[in-house]
């Protein structure tokens, strides 16, 4: 059935994508704005996703499908400008200059990985050898085999977690939830390439929150013999053949630790996008400490802003794997909908 | 004879590009739950020889990876082979077998007779 109201989405991520593509089938008009020129956000650099390993383009091409279906205008390389209200209408103008009418918004801008050069006491693009885990999935995705900078095989790598994360040193005290499964993931995956390999992960707390996560943690100590190390690494430093010495305590012997590695894995954390924070200035939406957008209630209402009428889909409002962010964007499409329809107020 | 009065300390560093993991490698061939462990000290709360002696049944997992053989074997010997520990292992490790094989392997691998 056609609706006469309007929305729209910022950000053609997962998020923006599902939830535009749900209110659309719900017969509302609804615009997405994209600021890049392709759809699908940041899991176009990803190769597999955890927890089974499925290739991360069957999420894109369940998301492309919904936009080729064109029940939605999707407006690429084109972000919002600025925005006026008048009479419960949003007005948002583009950097095209297109002016959208809008009778609620949906912020679906998402996150940003953290910057592993502010740690500098990791060496990240200083040394040759220290890498993110989204530079490794790039490796991956392009089936380049995994190699030293001098490009031999590595005998020993470490994962280090919570880099940008937890850290208040960094200014990102949160979890980002995420990291500690896709280390797991990740190493495992390494595992398979490299199977002489040494794999060690260096953890504070290992957080399997997912249903299947704990059963992956475990297949990577039974079959992948990959060794977890509580302790978090104080600093690398670069030998001369460009291996790594790394220093961390091994906590629960209460001793210092080091070990020379061929290749190091930072597990870059998730924080606010830039454009999330620049939406929370346009919108005047209220945001947590951490800098994600603030959800109205933390079990009730989980999809509207501090503003009424603009709506908040996926990691705009915290750190989310691919699962919970397609039900964080169809909640939000069931709100606006019951708001729309005047079934809340 | 040390005529000085002081001497070298020897770092307490766990140097794991010193580690010998022959021992290790065999006990995890043997005996493949040991894989498993998470480090939460169950074992070590309910020993019966941890309650009066100071042994401490995780810490060997953590010897046999850091390759410390020798305080490994010193600490074997504690363990009564009660079993305890294996009913409340989390992770069903037959922890017991760990031990009875550290003891038949460990000889081969230290240079101290333990």
């Amino acid at each position: 059935m056609k609706q006469q109201k309007k929305i729209v989405t910022i950000g053609g991520g997962i998020a923006g994508t599902e939830v535009s593509s749900i209110l659309a089938g719900l017969g509302y008009e609804v615009t997405m704005l994209e600021k890049t020129n392709q759809t699908g956000g940041k899991l176009n650099q990803w190769n597999h996703l955890f927890p089974n390993g499925r290739d991360a383009g069957d999420i894109t091409d369940f998301l492309r499908q919904k936009i080729a279906m064109q029940t939605f205008r999707v407006l690429k390389t084109t972000s919002v400008g600025g925005v006026t209200r008048r009479n419960g209408l949003f007005e948002i103008n583009t950097n095209t200059g297109e002016a959208l009418e809008a009778n609620a918004v949906v912020i679906s801008t998402g996150f940003d990985l953290f910057d592993a050069t502010r740690k500098e006491e990791y060496g990240y693009s200083i040394y040759e050898n220290v890498i993110t885990s989204a530079d490794l999935e790039e490796i991956l995705r392009r089936g380049h085999p995994l190699a030293t900078s001098r490009g031999t095989k590595p005998r020993r790598v470490a994962f280090i977690h919570c880099v940008g994360s937890r850290d208040e040193k960094s200014g990102h005290h949160h979890c980002s939830r995420v990291c500690c499964v896709t280390g797991v993931k990740q190493a495992i995956e390494t595992a398979k390439q490299l199977p002489d390999a040494e794999i060690f992960c260096f953890y504070m707390d290992l957080r399997m929150f997912g249903l299947s996560y704990e059963s992956l943690y475990r297949e990577a100590q039974e079959k992948y013999n990959i060794q977890f190390i509580r302790g978090r690494l104080s600093e690398a430093s670069e030998n001369q053949d460009e291996s790594l010495l790394i220093k961390a305590e091994d906590t629960l012997s209460g001793r210092p630790l080091k070990m020379n590695v061929d290749l190091m894995v930072l597990l870059v954390g998730m924080i606010p996008g830039k454009e999330t924070s620049r939406m929370a200035e346009l919108f005047g939406l209220e945001r947590e400490p951490n800098g994600f957008l603030r959800i109205a209630d933390p079990h009730l209402d989980r999809n509207r802003s501090s503003v009424k009428g603009v709506f908040l889909a996926g990691t705009c409002t915290g750190p989310m794997t691919v699962d919970e962010t397609l039900e964080h964007a169809r909640s939000a499409a069931i709100d606006i909908h019951h708001d729309l329809q005047g079934m809340n107020s | 004879m040390n005529a000085f009065g002081f001497h070298i300390i020897p770092p307490r560093t766990i140097d794991f590009d010193q580690f010998d993991g022959r021992l290790l490698n065999e006990i995890l061939e043997k005996e493949p739950s040991f894989r498993i462990c998470l480090s939460c000290g169950g074992c070590t709360a309910t020993c019966n020889a941890g309650t009066l002696i100071d042994f401490n049944v995780r810490k060997m997992n953590l010897l046999l990876r850091r390759g410390e053989t020798t305080s490994l074997a010193k600490e074997i010997d504690k363990c009564m082979l009660c079993g305890k520990c294996m009913l409340v292992c989390p992770r069903g490790i037959n922890i017991r077998n760990v031990i009875m094989l550290l003891k038949k392997e460990i000889v081969k691998f230290n240079e101290v007779q333990p």
